[in-house]
């Protein structure tokens, strides 16, 4: 790999032939040790303060999404209030991340979440598929980014990646990187879709080397989500690639967190796999809908001591 | 070194209620309160809990905090012949005859029950022995039970297991266990002496007799008729008595040292004799390696249950091409350990069994410091009161050092390195011992043919200290012989001199 | 039918006996029941009289359960089978009722030995590869192994006599290997495959493992012989004048056909590792061996 020290920050490090090497030689991962090392810390005990400290970090870290075809301006003003107060009723609850919304809808995040502090992230790129024109898929990034989107959450083209046209799927990236511009770029590997932990592994690779600023597991549109396995795949190529060239990369998990445990299992991860230097939403993101009530119920749990229901939580 | 993330974020994220990272495991301690220690413990001889003959007792203690649990007795020789008594007594009048369906059933309960006191015996498997609760809970217990299951499985199909031949128990079996996975061993020993209808007499470590005991207590609910198995507790004396005893078959599990004393104790008494020895496996790791596998199986392999394995992976041999990342790797690794109280669900190294075992750790690590190897330890508060050591790596050492070739049974791992698929066999191989080896590669097809090498009886591929019922264990050379586990395991304890051919 | 009860005394529940598919008690599709008698003639109520469609749904259970229950450890299957046993004790009483009624000669050893055979039988589980697989020394530099897999679905043919007994000799080596099962209960004596079916549901055997069918065994026969997504079947319940049909049907798609030995069911030699492999297959694997 390339030396890191004089690459200017919105630059991939490598060139696209090199990428296709890079995948080629990405370090093997083995299916029954990676399962079994990423279901061991997942019976990690997290008690007390160091819970609260995790669940409070679950919120920060949170994109709260919404990706439906049906999703109107209504929707997303509910969901932007639910963003920066998830708890109206407490002012101790912290405000998600960010919204993560359909490009259409981002002027209605800009406007609802000016001043919160709260980021608008945009799905953009042909999302779910990335199979359309290069150039649309290439405009819709630059769009986002003009339109309000602070942050842009865009997919890995797999037709090429699995195909074996690394170069090619890594140029595609690196044009996504500089149509960007100064926006957060999260690349969504579609883990689902890879087969294989290998393949997760060199798509991290690939897309860090890209340029992406976070790795991001998947779309939320096919059967198959994050998995703690992926996840600490994933986290473990960033390792990697963090002593490689010293440049940290995000993580973010998406699809199928629902529930505090989960997160604290996906926090755990981080924390033993990258150290505490990851555990900020600046390097960790976990992109959810119904896991904030969640979290919410624990936090009331834990400060109470009675289980919760959800009838007194608000739903946006 | 840049970082692209802060570089790049357009504001920093920050709320109110973020502060510096605070992440941390508060303790998790497993209670104990689901084990009732009694005070004082006898020998189960015959059915029964009886006071030994001896008058003598002795403290049992945990070694995580040095806090006597309970005094056990320590069986003298008239002890172990009572003992031994009830056991051949059984086998004519009540075992011998039982069928195979009914010794099945009997084994299945046990299994069972210990499935279903599965917390109360790894609770106290922590307490007297000091491996952490989450490996007691999730190995040693499990696995118990399943020995228990698979070899029931096998009683009423022994025909099936040695085609051509009639297969007819022993008698009555010694068996003499070690400290480090005091239930298990018992298990390990007690289910295929059974299954095969044999009876036996078990005696547990002196450091770790309790699980032992209340196996006794699980195998009288069973109903297993009285004097099929006896537990005699005491320490060296009272393995040699057991080993000098009327018995038709001794098993093993300890040390080399002690194993060469009892062969030479057996010599032409005609007992039938199985050992399981110590170990010095390597550990090889290809270039081509999953290196981070590897590293959790190479960390897996030397600090599961304090290094107080016999099969530990002790010394690892890697690939000069990926030494540096592997030793990177390893060191940050060792950093996220987590050593300290056995209890505590979070813990992943726990106490040294005992001060004698500590001792030796001790000597053998100052050995390998003044040998000129490079060592390495994690920083790590350990606790004030028990036996502890902190997990250790050695770089530079060479196949002459004392840790290179000494079994040190303690949480220390020594690291040499090797250019060729030739020369890693024959590092490997290049120790009196044979009982394990690992080997990580992702290409098959050198895995096979590393196996073929290994002079060891146990292989483990891109895995380490794996166990189970279904797979055979045990050494070669100085590890000892016979197996135990599988099918293989079945035989020692059977005579095969029928040839009848019948199928059930 | 019964003798008149006196006002003070409780009128039972009465248990209606249905189908077992898919882990569910449907009622057959076609609506129709059958009355089932005792061996005096006393009536003991109806079972569902399966229809072809119950057959196909049955199959379409099997097929989607089967990859699961292969799948699960050797070790696990086991003890999911033994507590089938645990849970048969328990229903003991009503197993022997259901045996005398049928007429069985001694009812309580029938399900005796029908316990102990789930017993027997889910101490096979993981042996089998052990006693039976193993690994070839082929004249070259490969490792050479052979491991038996299960064949996929079966269809059984319970044997009319013997109601439990019989079916569970044919349904329990059907299934430790990872088979999935449709079997065709004895139609003169149902009741004791439904109080299965009742246990099974309750075991931890996974819905669809075991799909139980009461009706014609005439009806149905034809329909599972031909059966193109069934890969074998135990034919021993099938009447002789039938057999040559079945055979027949069966070839359509190759299946495996297997019928037990005709031995003393109570016997020692009635249960067999080779009534297990009789629906299973062998595969051999190739692997190179080099530096």
């Amino acid at each position: 790999m390339s030396q890191p020290a004089s690459i200017r920050p919105h630059s991939p490090t490598i060139v696209p032939r090199e990428a296709a090497r890079l995948v080629a030689h990405t370090v093997a991962v083995d299916a029954v040790g990676l399962e079994e090392r990423a279901a061991s810390l997942a019976k990690r005990s997290i008690k007390k303060d160091a819970k609260l400290w995790a669940l409070d970090l679950a919120i920060r870290s949170m994109d709260l999404t919404t990706l439906e075809g049906a999703d109107t301006a209504g929707k997303i003003v509910a969901l932007c209030a639910k963003a920066v107060r998830p708890q109206p009723t407490d002012a101790s609850i912290p405000s998600v991340a960010a919204v993560c919304l359909y490009p259409q809808l981002v002027p209605v995040a800009a406007g609802q979440l000016s001043g919160s502090g709260v980021h608008v992230a945009s799905v953009a790129g042909g999302f779910p598929s990335g199979l359309g024109p290069l150039d649309a898929r290439l405009r819709e990034i630059a769009e986002v980014v003009e339109l309000g989107a602070d942050e842009v959450d865009i997919v890995l083209n797999r037709s090429l990646f699995l195909g074996g046209r690394y170069a090619q799927a890594f140029e595609e990236l690196v044009a996504a990187r500089e149509a960007a511009g100064a926006a957060h770029l999260k690349v969504i590997l579609e883990t689902g879709e890879l087969g294989s932990y290998d393949r997760v592994r060199q798509a991290s690779m690939l897309a860090m080397a890209a340029g992406a600023d976070f790795v991001k597991t998947s779309t939320g549109k096919i059967g198959t989500n994050a998995t703690l396995p992926v996840a600490l795949c994933m986290l473990e190529a960033v390792r990697d690639f963090h002593r490689q060239t010293g440049i940290r990369i995000g993580v973010k998990v998406a699809g199928g967190v629902r529930t505090a445990k989960q997160a604290i299992q996906y926090l755990t991860l981080v924390h033993e796999t990258l150290g505490d230097a990851w555990l900020t939403p600046d390097r960790f993101r976990i992109g959810a809908s119904s896991l904030l009530n969640d979290v919410l119920m624990q936090i009331d749990k834990e400060r109470t001591g009675r289980y919760q229901g959800p009838d007194y939580f608000t739903i946006d | 070194m840049t970082d692209r993330t802060n570089d790049r974020a357009p504001e920093a994220i920050e709320h109110a209620s973020s502060g510096p990272p605070a992440w941390g495991y508060a303790p998790a301690p497993e209670s104990t309160e689901i084990v009732r220690l009694e005070e004082r413990y006898g020998l189960f001889i015959n059915g029964e809990f009886v006071e030994p003959k001896s008058g003598r007792r002795f403290e049992t203690i945990n070694p995580a905090t040095e806090d006597t649990l309970a005094e056990v007795a320590d069986a003298g020789p008239e002890d172990v012949a009572i003992a031994v008594e009830a056991a051949r007594d059984a086998y004519e009048r009540r075992w011998r005859e039982r069928s195979g369906a009914e010794r099945a059933k009997y084994l299945y309960r046990i299994a069972r029950q210990l499935q279903e006191r599965s917390r109360e015996f790894a609770v106290l498997e922590s307490m007297n022995g000091g491996k952490p609760i989450k490996e007691s809970r999730d190995v040693d217990l499990p696995l118990a039970a399943a020995h228990f299951f698979y070899y029931a499985g096998w009683a009423d199909k022994l025909g099936y297991a040695f085609p051509g031949r009639d297969p007819s128990p022993l008698g009555v079996a010694g068996q003499i266990i070690p400290w480090n996975f005091p239930l298990l061993m018992a298990a390990w020993k007690l289910a295929p002496a059974l299954a095969t209808g044999n009876t036996a007499v078990l005696k547990p470590a002196e450091t770790t007799p309790l699980t032992a005991l209340l196996l006794a207590q699980v195998i009288q609910e069973a109903e297993l008729p009285p004097g099929v198995v006896n537990v005699v507790t005491g320490a060296g004396d009272t393995g040699a008595a057991l080993v000098d005893a009327p018995v038709d078959k001794i098993a093993f599990t300890g040390s080399t040292e002690v194993g060469k004393i009892i062969r030479r104790a057996t010599a032409g008494t005609g007992k039938r004799l199985t050992l399981e020895l110590g170990g010095k496996a390597a550990n090889i790791v290809f270039e081509d390696a999953p290196l981070d596998q590897a590293v959790e199986g190479v960390v897996n392999g030397i600090f599961f249950n304090q290094g107080h394995v016999c099969c530990a992976g002790s010394r690892l041999l890697v690939q000069e091409p990926v030494f540096e990342p592997l030793i990177e790797k390893l060191k940050a690794r060792l950093q996220t350990l987590r050593v300290g109280d056995p209890l505590d669900k979070n813990t992943d190294v726990g106490a040294i069994n005992s001060r004698v075992q500590l001792e030796k750790i001790e000597e053998l690590v100052a050995s390998g410091v003044e040998e000129g190897a490079e060592i390495y330890q994690p920083e790590c508060v350990l606790p004030e009161r028990g036996f502890w050591f902190r997990p250790t790596l050695f770089t530079g050492v060479s196949q002459s050092h004392r840790i290179a070739r000494e079994e040190i049974f303690g949480p220390v791992l020594s690291i040499l390195t090797f250019r060729t698929p030739a020369e890693a066999v024959e590092k490997a191989n290049n120790t009196p011992y044979g009982l394990s080896a690992g080997i990580w590669t992702e290409k098959g097809s050198r895995i096979l043919w590393m196996a073929e090498r290994m002079r060891a009886g146990v292989v483990w591929a891109n895995t380490f200290n794996r166990f189970d019922p279904a797979s055979p264990f045990g050494g070669y050379k100085e590890s000892g012989f016979g197996r135990e586990g599988g099918l293989q395991g079945l035989e020692p304890y059977l005579r095969l001199d029928g040839a009848n051919g019948s199928g059930s | 039918m019964t003798a008149r009860r006196g006002e003070d005394e409780r009128l039972p529940v009465k248990r209606t006996a249905k189908l077992y598919v898919g882990g569910a008690f449907p009622r057959s599709e076609s609506g129709r029941s059958y009355e089932v008698f005792a061996h005096d003639g006393r009536s003991l109520g109806w079972a569902a009289l399966a229809s072809r469609k119950d057959l196909r749904d049955a199959v379409v259970a099997a097929r989607a359960a089967q990859p699961k229950w292969a799948g699960l450890t050797a070790y696990n299957r086991g003890q999911i089978l033994y507590r089938v046993a645990e849970l048969m004790e328990g229903r003991r009483e009503q197993f022997v009722a259901e045996l005398a009624d049928a007429g069985a000669a001694d009812p309580a050893r029938g399900v005796d030995a029908a316990i102990d055979r789930w017993v027997w039988y889910a101490g096979w589980c993981d042996k089998i590869p052990q006693a039976l697989g193993g690994t070839n020394p082929v004249a070259g530099p490969y490792f050479n192994f052979t491991i038996p897999e299960p064949t996929g679905v079966v269809g059984i043919v319970a044997p009319p006599d013997q109601a439990l007994l019989g079916l569970v000799s044919r349904l329990a080596p059907a299934i430790v290997s990872g088979n999935t099962a449709v079997a065709i209960a004895s139609e003169t004596a149902p009741l004791p495959a439904v109080t299965l079916g009742e246990v099974l549901a309750t075991s931890d055997v996974p819905g669809g493992v075991v799909n139980l069918l009461t009706g014609r065994v005439r009806e149905l026969v034809p329909w599972v012989a031909g059966h193109m997504d069934v890969n074998g079947i135990d034919v021993t319940g099938v009447p002789d004048d039938l057999r040559a049909e079945v055979e027949e049907l069966a070839a359509e798609n190759v299946k495996r056909l297997h019928r037990a030995p005709e031995v003393d069911p109570f016997s020692e030699d009635a249960q067999s590792p080779y009534e297990i492999t009789a629906l299973m297959e062998f595969k051999t694997v190739w692997h190179p061996i080099g530096a």
